[in-house]
């Protein structure tokens, strides 16, 4: 079996957010990047699947050179190869262009995102690839279990969960759940030794134009200060909540 | 050209966030000088629908018995363009969430998701979104022949028109790539998604059996039950129920944590809430600097209090 994980690369949960020139561009000085958490949980099912049943690992970002060390640390995770298509990822339209072109002269049976960047919450990635490639799809996945040519993929839905059967190639937005917490694995000097010699493609863009453009950025209006209510005036808190905040 | 909004429904029934994204549509209609026509999909409640003044209601009667992102996308796309719609407005459920990006690859339409207010511009169409997990929100432009805007939670007021609207039936021509193998939906029970009210609990209850305390809770507000990352990491409670950056997004009008201690991804995560109250036995816990009211206090002894109270109310 072909894998192929999208990455993205994402600012490190802890960061400060900050903008630059007037608000316009995200400052990312003093920000590390990291995988996004939704693809790196993917990125473990898939070498899961490598170890377990057989499979390559190809991982893949839309971007420049900047993201190469993250590539890297996903070799080192366990990836076989790694691609970039070089070109700036303007928009979710121009990502999934460059990606659905990429998988139409490079098939794969099983394609992995995530099922959000953490970053700019877009979750749209993953959708408009499927479209695009008229691929099964199934978001918010939680558990993956393939069986010869068939996927029994489970989605999250609202307020419950729903297993799937689909024929493969499939893409999966991947999440929380799909591994186990304890199985992510954290690069080793090994791992990072072999990564070196991993070839990471740097692949020509294809022509696309983003449909969406952001101007600028908002910091949400700063908050006013807690109420503190003393532990034995509960009554006091069920007062604020109905009269003040009237939520009850 | 005309504004299309999908209005959900699970097994017939309207799902709970349409009267707040029907109002919406109207008044982004309104800001537009056009009209709105609303769709819904094997909907048995359309008559709900007539009320938020809309020229045109219809119900697509598609042959697939459970939500099909695929064929839900292929019909939403058919019905655009036979309504000529340059906007879509959609909800951020997870099934408009797993559907929009369907539909924006099969229009090759623009898109975005969680925007929270209507549109600051017309030419070209300017709308705000919340990005880095409610730490910012960027103003951006559509730029597509067709644009699909998703709506976040809990962001506009619900409104009605006294004009009501007539329902027409429509058959869709569907496409399938996934079946429905199995299904298990919680009954009866209020979900983080839809829920008014969140009660949360963190490492400070110490174990999954204390959960009691906040099933109690929640059930006297009809709340919804979550919890911290590290919860459930340790299995004490279902993965489903994990809050936060790189959990589910909560955004209800009143957030209850417990024993949380308000790290920057949780509270990433629950910040779009309107209302947050805090229960921690430590003063400095940071998460009461993003609380609204707070609670120097023990669970053990908070709870049992409040649940008592609060029931008493009622
Ligand atoms: C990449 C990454 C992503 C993450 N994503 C998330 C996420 O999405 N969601 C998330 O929640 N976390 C996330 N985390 C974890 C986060 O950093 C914190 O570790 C976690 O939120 C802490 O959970 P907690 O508050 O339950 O536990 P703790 O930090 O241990 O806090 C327990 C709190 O309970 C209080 N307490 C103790 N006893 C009592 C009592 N009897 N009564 C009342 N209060 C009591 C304590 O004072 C303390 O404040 C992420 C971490 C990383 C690195
Ligand atoms: N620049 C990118 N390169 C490769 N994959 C990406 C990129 N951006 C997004 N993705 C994939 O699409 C998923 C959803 O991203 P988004 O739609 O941006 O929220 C991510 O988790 C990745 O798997």
């Amino acid at each position: 079996m072909r894998i192929l994980v999208c990455i993205s690369c994402v600012p490190d949960t802890t960061s400060k957010i900050n903008f630059k020139d007037n608000d316009r561009i995200f400052d990312e000085q003093g920000v590390q990047f990291v995988i996004n958490p939704n693809d790196e949980f993917g990125l473990t099912r898939a070498i899961w699947f490598k170890e377990k049943i057989g499979a390559t690992v190809d991982v893949l970002h839309v971007g420049e050179a900047s993201a190469d060390p993250t590539l890297r640390k996903a070799l080192a995770i366990g990836a076989d190869k790694a691609i970039r298509i070089d070109t700036p990822a303007t928009d979710a339209f121009v990502v999934s262009d460059q990606i659905s072109n990429y998988i139409q002269t490079n098939p794969y049976e099983l394609i992995i995102a995530g099922r959000e960047s953490i970053d700019y919450n877009g979750s749209m990635v993953p959708g408009m690839i499927a479209a695009k490639c008229d691929l099964a799809f199934v978001n918010t996945c939680v558990r993956l279990e393939i069986e010869g040519s068939t996927a029994f993929a489970t989605r999250e839905m609202d307020g419950g969960m729903e297993v799937l059967r689909v024929e493969l190639p499939l893409i999966i937005g991947s999440q929380k759940g799909l591994v186990e917490e304890t199985d992510l694995r954290i690069p080793n000097m090994r791992g990072i030794m072999q990564a070196r010699q991993k070839p990471l493609a740097v692949v020509p863009a294809i022509e696309s134009s983003s449909k969406t453009a952001i101007n600028s950025f908002e910091k949400p209006a700063p908050k006013e200060a807690v109420k503190m209510v003393p532990a034995d005036d509960i009554d006091q808190l069920i007062d604020l909540l109905q009269n003040e905040a009237k939520v009850l | 050209m005309s504004i299309l909004l999908f209005a959900e429904s699970q097994q017939g029934k309207l799902k709970k966030g349409s009267a707040e994204l029907c109002s919406y549509g109207f008044a982004l209609a309104q800001q537009q000088n056009t009209s709105l026509t609303i769709v819904t999909i094997n909907c048995e409640e359309t008559d709900q629908l007539a009320q938020y003044g809309a020229s045109k209601l219809i119900n697509l009667n598609v042959n697939v018995g459970y939500f099909e992102a695929y064929a839900y996308a292929s019909a939403l796309s058919e019905i655009t363009k036979t309504e000529k719609s340059e906007i879509i407005v959609i909800s951020s459920s997870a099934d408009a969430k797993y559907m929009g990006g369907i539909l924006a690859g099969k229009l090759q339409a623009g898109y975005v998701t969680n925007v929270v207010e209507l549109p600051s511009n017309s030419e070209p169409l300017t709308v705000k979104r919340s990005v880095f997990s409610n730490k910012a929100f960027a103003n951006t432009t559509l730029e597509g022949a067709v644009n699909i805007i998703g709506l976040a939670n809990n962001v506009h007021e619900e409104t009605t028109q006294s004009a009501s609207t007539v329902v027409q039936q429509q058959d869709a021509q569907t496409q399938i790539k996934c079946t429905q193998s199995s299904i298990e939906q919680s009954q009866g029970k209020a979900t983080i998604a839809d829920a008014d009210v969140v009660v949360s609990g963190g490492r400070g209850l110490k174990g999954p059996e204390n959960w009691g305390l906040i099933e109690d809770l929640a059930d006297v507000l009809g709340a919804a039950t979550a919890c911290s990352k590290p919860v459930s990491d340790m299995g004490w409670r279902p993965h489903s129920e994990h809050v936060g950056q790189t959990g589910k997004p909560v955004a209800t009008n009143l957030y209850i944590a417990v024993g949380i201690s308000g790290a920057i991804q949780h509270l990433a995560g629950v910040n779009a809430s309107k209302i947050k109250v805090v229960i921690n036995t430590d003063p400095e816990a940071p998460f009461f600097k993003a609380a609204d009211y707070g609670i120097v206090g023990d669970a053990f002894e908070v709870l049992p209090k409040l649940i008592e109270k609060l029931k008493a109310r009622t």
